[in-house]
């Protein structure tokens, strides 16, 4: 793509740029400050990634890869600030996530180790189970905060926090899961997923580039899975304190 | 309170404050075994948090709570619950029917409860054993209340709080709620702190009273101290209540 096709595709920000103007939906100032800040994400991802890709060197990888999980855990940690511990809870379940799917991936040879699989498929698997961390914590205190008598009462009749906050727990992992799972469902049928059109518009064979969308899907159920499981028992604990007494969550 | 029973609970200059607020101020008293004990006051007095530190739901500021004449400290969370029970005032339930209630308090020790049981604890609450099967949230709020003391029952506490747990109630319900607590205390023996805001509840139903405000244990002893308290506060307490 030329530098004057790309320039042309700014047509796609001024439509809701004018519809917001005319409309007065007062969304201008965050459209231009979302486009600057992509133009200028995005470039520097690329020219970091072109660095990186040069380079091959390992330890370029491990600092790409703790970089998105520091940002990851920065940007997901809002959602739990009334959890102790929240930020090593998350970072420690990103740090599993990657160790688990890089593992396989790499342990049984199903990708090269070079940092054009490593990183793209990291960015991958950590955004994701950021997003899961989110909705996991946003839905695990809104059961807590909703089912207080609840859990009070469960504790009341001699039950240990794990069976007091059990039904909270489990709903809260399967509220997070489903977009995943549902997203998965009618995956090629209603839309084609960002990594194959991206790799089928580059020019790749469709065939391979659906077999790498499968080796992503696949890992994507583990890191949804893992990643609500491991924040819930992980944060479940610091909502109770030694007497088994159910704190303030503030 | 004179000491001539034997105490099931025994408070010593206990405090509780949270939110750099004190709630209760230096309580000292007890709570007469196998005897049914009210606690009356204003609201904002402090007496659900008083109910709370004997169940091991909140924990003294200062001062000690001696339950069967052992530091509550001393007990395993767990086992203090199963031997203080608490009915709370909003009856909370799990989704699903009378009996996944009832058998709740065993299945959170492992342990299974028979029908046959479950039917025996319906009984005694007043139930005929077509309420089994009913979804909860179905019940009214007298037949909540009556479910949630007799899931109370079912981990067989020698001691049991009730906290108002007839205040939303019509006055049919209350008096079969009434009936029932005086029958379970004579059946089981069970200690009883009931907060209830029912003067007269507390004359007829109660043995001995606490009158609790502003998070001080203002007047305690027999029920009859309702009748003529010595303190000018409990006086007008009593008389804002009655007027």
């Amino acid at each position: 793509m030329t530098y004057i096709s790309l320039s042309l595709t700014l047509i796609f920000v001024f439509i809701p740029l004018l519809l917001s103007k005319t409309l007065k939906l007062g969304l201008e100032k965050d459209t231009i400050l979302a486009t600057i800040r992509s133009i200028i994400q995005l470039l520097a991802v690329g020219y970091i990634l072109k660095f990186v890709f040069d380079a091959q060197s390992y330890m370029y990888i491990f600092l790409m890869v703790a970089l998105m999980i520091v940002v990851a855990t920065l940007n997901a940690r809002k959602k739990g600030k009334g959890i102790k511990g929240i930020t090593w809870k998350i970072a420690l379940t990103l740090i599993v996530i990657e160790f688990v799917t890089q593992g396989v991936l790499l342990g049984f040879n199903i990708v090269p180790a070079t940092a054009q699989y490593i990183i793209p498929i990291s960015g991958m698997m950590i955004g994701n189970s950021m997003v899961l961390s989110i909705l996991f914590l946003n839905r695990f205190t809104a059961e807590i905060t909703s089912h207080q008598n609840e859990i009070e009462l469960i504790l009341s009749l001699g039950g240990t926090p794990k069976q007091a906050i059990h039904r909270q727990l489990i709903n809260a992992v399967k509220a997070s899961m489903i977009p995943t799972i549902e997203s998965q469902k009618t995956i090629g049928l209603v839309q084609l997923p960002g990594m194959m059109s991206g790799q089928i518009i580059g020019g790749a064979d469709p065939i391979q580039a659906v077999q790498f969308q499968l080796l992503i899907i696949f890992a994507l159920l583990t890191t949804a899975t893992l990643s609500s499981i491991m924040i819930g028992f992980l944060s479940y604990p610091a909502l109770f304190n030694e007497r088994m007494q159910l704190l303030e969550m503030k | 309170m004179n000491m001539l029973y034997e105490p099931a609970i025994h408070f010593q200059q206990v405090s509780f404050s949270a939110n750099n607020k004190t709630i209760l101020k230096a309580i000292t008293g007890s709570f007469p075994k196998g005897k049914i004990t009210t606690l009356v006051g204003p609201s904002g007095a402090g007496k659900t948090t008083l109910l709370k530190l004997c169940n091991g739901l909140l924990t003294p500021t200062d001062g000690q709570i001696l339950i069967d004449n052992q530091s509550i400290s001393t007990y395993e969370p767990t086992t203090l619950r199963k031997h203080v029970g608490i009915a709370l005032q909003a009856a909370p339930m799990i989704a699903g029917t009378v009996f996944e209630n009832f058998a709740l308090p065993r299945s959170l020790q492992e342990k299974k409860l028979t029908k046959q049981e479950a039917i025996q604890y319906l009984q005694d609450v007043g139930l005929d054993q077509s309420f089994l099967q009913r979804p909860t949230n179905g019940l009214s709020g007298g037949q909540r209340q009556k479910v949630s003391i007799a899931r109370t029952l079912i981990n067989q506490s020698s001691i049991l709080l009730l906290d108002e747990i007839t205040s939303a109630l019509d006055r049919q319900s209350v008096q079969e709620i009434e009936t029932l607590i005086a029958s379970i205390n004579k059946k089981y023996n069970v200690t009883m702190i009931w907060i209830t805001h029912n003067l007269q509840q507390a004359l007829t139903i109660g043995h001995y009273t606490w009158v609790m405000m502003d998070g001080e244990l203002i007047e305690t002893g027999k029920s009859s101290l309702l009748n003529a308290p010595t303190d000018p506060r409990v006086a007008e307490f009593v008389q804002g209540v009655n007027a």
